[in-house]
Parts: C-alpha cells; sequence; structure tokens
C-alpha cells in the first residue's frame, strides 16, 4: 500500500516527539492503544493558567500512519484551548492524511489520546472527566 | 549498488537471466501445443516439456512421469490434498498438517473439513519443528493423508521430513509436503526423504510466476489422486489444460540451475545470512525467532521488540522485506507462525523477515544491517514502550486499553 506524501512527511519528520513532566499539574497524559494490537500512543499536553495548550508531544509504537496521526495531532493540538481541543475529530486527521479505510483505526486512536491526555489534566486539577463515547476500533 | 536492496526472496525471486534466454524461444518460434501430435509446432513444444520433466526429475530425484506440471503451488497444494482424500476416502478420512503450513494447505483442509474430512493441525514446538512423538498419538487407521512443509516460509525452519514420512508410513497413510521455500534451496530426494507427493514453485527458485509441480509417487506405493480439473486429460489426467510451455521450460532450466549451483550457493548464503542475522541481534532487545539449526540457509526472522514492524519496513524504504506484523483494521491479528512458536502478539507485530537470494550480494547484506540498525533506532526514540521499557517499568503490568 502506497502512503500519502503527508503521512511520508511527518513519518520521516515526526513533530513534537518527546516527553513531558507528566507529574507536572499542567501535563495531562494519554497512553491508549495495546502492544498486542501493535499500536500504542502516548500523547502529552502542557496548558497554561487560561486553558490554552502551550506545548504537546507524542510518541508512537505502531505504523507509519499511527506516527502521523499523532504527529498531526500534536501540530493542531498547540495554541488551542481545551475546548477548542475537543472538536478535533478522528475524520479531521484521515482527511488531512488521506488515510486509506484499513487505516482509519490510527486516527481514531490520536482522537482518543487526545480525550485521554485532557482528562488526565482535567481530573488533575480537579475537574471531572469527560464522558466519552466509546470509539469503535 | 541497487536501490532499493531485495530482500523478500521467500516472497518471490527474480527471474534468473539464463532461465529467460531458455524460455523465450517457447513465446515465438516454438509456440506449439505441446498436446498437438500431429505436425512439428507440437513436437516442438513437447520436446521443450519432456526436457524440462527431466530437469525437475532430477532435481527432487524422481522419473519424469512422477511430475505434474500445475499453475504453482498453491495449485499443487490443492491438487494433493484434495486428490487424496477424494482418492482414498474408502479408506478413511483423516488428514494431518500443523498450524504453520502455508494457507494452500490449512485453508485447503478447512475446505475439506465440510466434505467430511477430520483434520487434525499440530502444533509446533517453540522452535518451529513439529513434535514427532505428538503426531505418532494423531495417528489413527483413518488417517489417510500426513501433510508438514518441507521449510518454513515465515522463518525458514526445517522440518524433521524423514522422519515424518516415516511415522505417516508406519500407520499406512500418505506423506505430502510442501516444498515451496525447499527445492532448489537445499538437498530435497523423494526417495531419501520418503515423500509421496510434493508441491513447489518455479517463481520460488529464479524460475517464472505461474508454473510449479506436484511430484506424485508412481512405485512404492503407486499414488493416485483425483484431478481437480477437468478438460483434456493433460498430464496422465491428473491436471487437465494446456501446458504453459515457455513457464514449463523456464520451470526446467531453473530446476537445473539450482542443481548445479546449490551447494555452493547455500554456503554463500548461509554465510551472509548469519553475518546479518548475528550483527541485528547484537542489538538490544532483539530476538531471532525459529530454530535456528535445522533451517534454510537464505532466511533470518528478526524481532526488535518495541518497534512495530510495519511502521519498521516504512523507516527501511531503501529495504524490500516483510514484517509478522499486519496494522489493518481488518487484520490487526499478527503472523500465525510465529504466534504458533509462543511468540506474544507484540513480538510478532515487531518482526521482520530477510530472505536472502541468489542476486544479493555482500554489500547488499552490508548496507541492510547499517539500514536496520538505523532505522530500529530511530523508532525507538519515537517509541513510547522503549522509554517505558527503559525507565524499568514492566510493560505487561500495565493495563492496556482494549483496542
Amino acid at each position: 500500500m502506497a502512503y500519502s506524501e503527508k503521512v511520508i512527511d511527518h513519518y520521516n519528520n515526526p513533530r513534537n516527539v518527546g516527553t513531558l513532566n507528566k507529574d507536572s499539574k499542567f501535563v495531562g497524559t494519554g497512553l491508549v492503544g495495546a502492544p498486542e494490537c501493535g499500536d500504542v500512543m502516548r500523547l502529552q499536553i502542557e496548558v497554561s493558567e487560561d486553558n490554552v495548550i502551550t506545548d504537546a508531544k507524542f510518541k508512537t509504537f505502531g505504523c507509519g500512519s499511527a506516527i502521523a496521526s499523532s504527529s498531526l495531532a500534536t501540530e493542531w493540538l498547540k495554541g488551542k484551548t481545551i475546548d477548542e481541543a475537543l472538536t478535533i475529530d478522528n475524520m479531521d486527521i484521515v482527511e488531512e492524511l488521506a488515510l486509506p479505510p484499513v487505516k482509519i483505526h490510527c486516527s481514531v486512536l490520536a482522537e482518543d489520546a487526545i480525550k485521554s491526555a485532557i482528562n488526565d489534566y482535567r481530573v488533575k486539577n480537579g475537574l471531572e472527566a469527560i464522558v466519552l463515547e466509546k470509539s469503535h476500533h | 549498488m541497487k536501490q532499493p536492496i531485495y530482500l523478500d526472496n521467500n516472497a518471490t525471486t527474480p527471474l534468473d537471466p539464463r532461465v529467460l534466454e531458455a524460455m523465450l524461444p517457447y513465446f515465438t518460434e516454438k509456440f506449439g501445443n505441446a498436446a498437438s501430435r500431429n505436425h512439428a509446432f507440437g513436437w516442438v513444444a513437447e520436446e521443450g516439456v519432456d526436457y524440462a520433466r527431466e530437469q525437475v526429475a532430477k532435481l527432487i530425484g524422481c522419473t519424469e512421469k512422477e511430475v505434474i506440471f500445475t499453475s504453482g503451488a498453491t495449485e499443487a497444494d490443492n491438487l494433493a490434498i484434495k486428490g487424496v482424500f477424494e482418492m482414498y476416502k474408502e479408506k478413511g478420512n483423516h488428514i494431518i498438517t500443523a498450524v504453520t503450513e502455508h494457507k494452500a494447505v490449512l485453508d485447503t483442509c478447512k475446505h475439506l473439513e465440510k466434505n467430511g474430512a477430520r483434520v487434525t493441525y499440530l502444533g509446533v514446538k517453540e522452535d518451529g519443528l513439529v513434535d514427532l512423538a505428538e503426531l505418532e498419538a494423531a495417528m489413527t487407521p483413518e488417517t489417510i493423508l500426513v501433510s508438514i512443509m518441507y521449510g518454513n516460509n515465515e522463518i525458514g525452519v526445517i522440518q524433521p521430513v524423514k522422519e515424518i514420512s516415516a511415522i505417516a508410513h508406519k500407520y499406512g497413510a500418505l506423506f505430502m509436503t510442501d516444498a515451496t521455500q525447499a527445492v532448489g534451496k537445499i538437498p530435497v530426494d523423494v526417495n531419501a526423504d520418503g515423500i509421496d507427493l510434493m508441491a513447489f514453485s518455479a517463481h520460488k527458485m529464479y524460475g517464472p510466476k505461474g508454473v510449479g509441480a506436484l511430484y506424485v509417487r508412481r512405485k512404492n506405493p503407486r499414488v493416485k489422486v483425483t484431478s481437480q480439473m477437468d478438460g483434456g486429460g493433460h498430464e496422465r489426467g491428473m491436471r487437465s489444460g494446456t501446458l504453459n510451455v515457455p513457464g514449463i521450460v523456464g520451470l526446467g532450466k531453473a530446476c537445473e540451475l539450482c542443481r548445479l549451483e546449490m551447494e555452493s550457493e547455500a554456503i554463500r548464503l548461509s554465510g551472509l545470512r548469519d553475518r546479518l542475522e548475528s550483527t541485528l541481534n547484537q542489538m538490544e532487545e532483539s530476538y531471532v525467532n525459529g530454530n535456528v539449526e535445522h533451517r534454510l540457509p537464505h532466511v533470518a526472522n528478526i524481532s526488535f521488540k518495541y518497534v512495530e514492524g510495519e511502521g519498521l519496513m516504512m523507516a527501511m524504504s531503501d529495504l524490500a522485506v516483510s514484517s509478522g506484523s499486519a496494522c489493518t483494521s481488518a487484520s490487526l491479528e499478527p503472523s500465525y507462525v510465529l504466534k504458533s512458536l509462543g511468540l506474544s502478539d507484540d513480538l510478532a507485530h515487531s518482526s521482520i523477515r530477510y530472505g536472502l537470494g541468489r542476486f544479493t550480494t555482500e554489500e547488499d547484506i552490508d548496507h541492510a544491517i547499517e539500514i536496520t540498525q538505523k532505522a530500529v533506532n530511530h523508532l525507538r526514540e519515537l517509541s513510547p514502550l522503549w522509554e517505558m521499557f527503559k525507565e524499568g517499568i514492566d510493560l505487561s503490568k500495565i493495563e492496556w486499553a482494549e483496542h
């Protein structure tokens, strides 16, 4: 299967690879997927006092599309408010990266990772976790 | 150097130019139908086929009359297993095979299960080899066929075919082997090995795609299979259809070249393979899959833990290899062969198969080592699992989200 140019670009030059201090109360961490399934994404956000995402980092174990999806997600997250970040839909990622149907689950995982990171941040800061609709893989 | 480097010779091999040269006249001036008995065009084509049959027979130690040309190993597997099942159903309905077989064998057996066959799928030991005691325990008076592959396509392990055939014969069953990866690569002798039926293919040994053969024993015992393709009664009535003369000529030439060059080639390839494997195995958390003693000279299967195979292949775009990972929503399941060795799913997802071949050079191997090391290191930098491993976190204790 041929990858789209955008997937290859993110894969070759992944944006925002790295690790934020998961113990900081300004940092939310989402770890989704499972090694047995061949995909694990860890996405972290750093949030300012006024609810703006000032930094985002990822590390991903997975195929090229999974790496590209998480790389793209970190790019999109930076500068967004938490509320704006929650509106990122996996289909936006599919469209931007031109993912084929068999790789849609990679975008779903990225969306899950965003929401899971936001929830981690919320819970840390005494807010209720947002109930996520169970995504179907 | 040629880029990308081709190290997927278990999937297919390039056609040897000498094979092509032998085939070419049979596309043009020697185009006749080998079944045309009444003119020179037919005779010339038939001569080409007869000569090829000799070349094939010589490689595997049988007589010409025991070679049935097919469209490839998949067809030969189907013909052998379905043909034996139908021919010997008076005697019994039990077939024994192994879980690491190629789909051409497994799915044929599954098909027969719907038609009243009882099939035993033997597991394999951690090294990929069949447990002979387990095989013997599975034999029954109704067992008509034992079908165990010669060399495995994913990990290259060579099954103890002599011992397996002896057990099959002891209980009055026939022994069939899918030898697609072995014929032409290592010495295969149907008499020494006690083989009754054997499937193999031209394109795995530098011949053309779309042609293969089934060996069917004619003496001690005389084996019969019902045809699976009805028509003009070609190939002793076992496989109808106009013979693919250029393909058959190519298969013959490929067999001849393998017979002449196998010995030195096996030494050369296992040397290159060992260098590739031992260097890559020095990397942290890398694991060689399958028995390393009993195996084909040209295959290495290595898992690089904490890196996903498909992602890894993408990072090695200058290297054509294959992976036990299948990261698609249709099939998240990694290689069933690796899993049957008891490998965990994550190690199976992290596996890369290197298949060396006649045209693989030393330079290719050095380059392949470099590309792999660089890619594995790069992807581990991106891997949260690698980071956790380095921090000493036990990944098996983490509750992973269902996915």
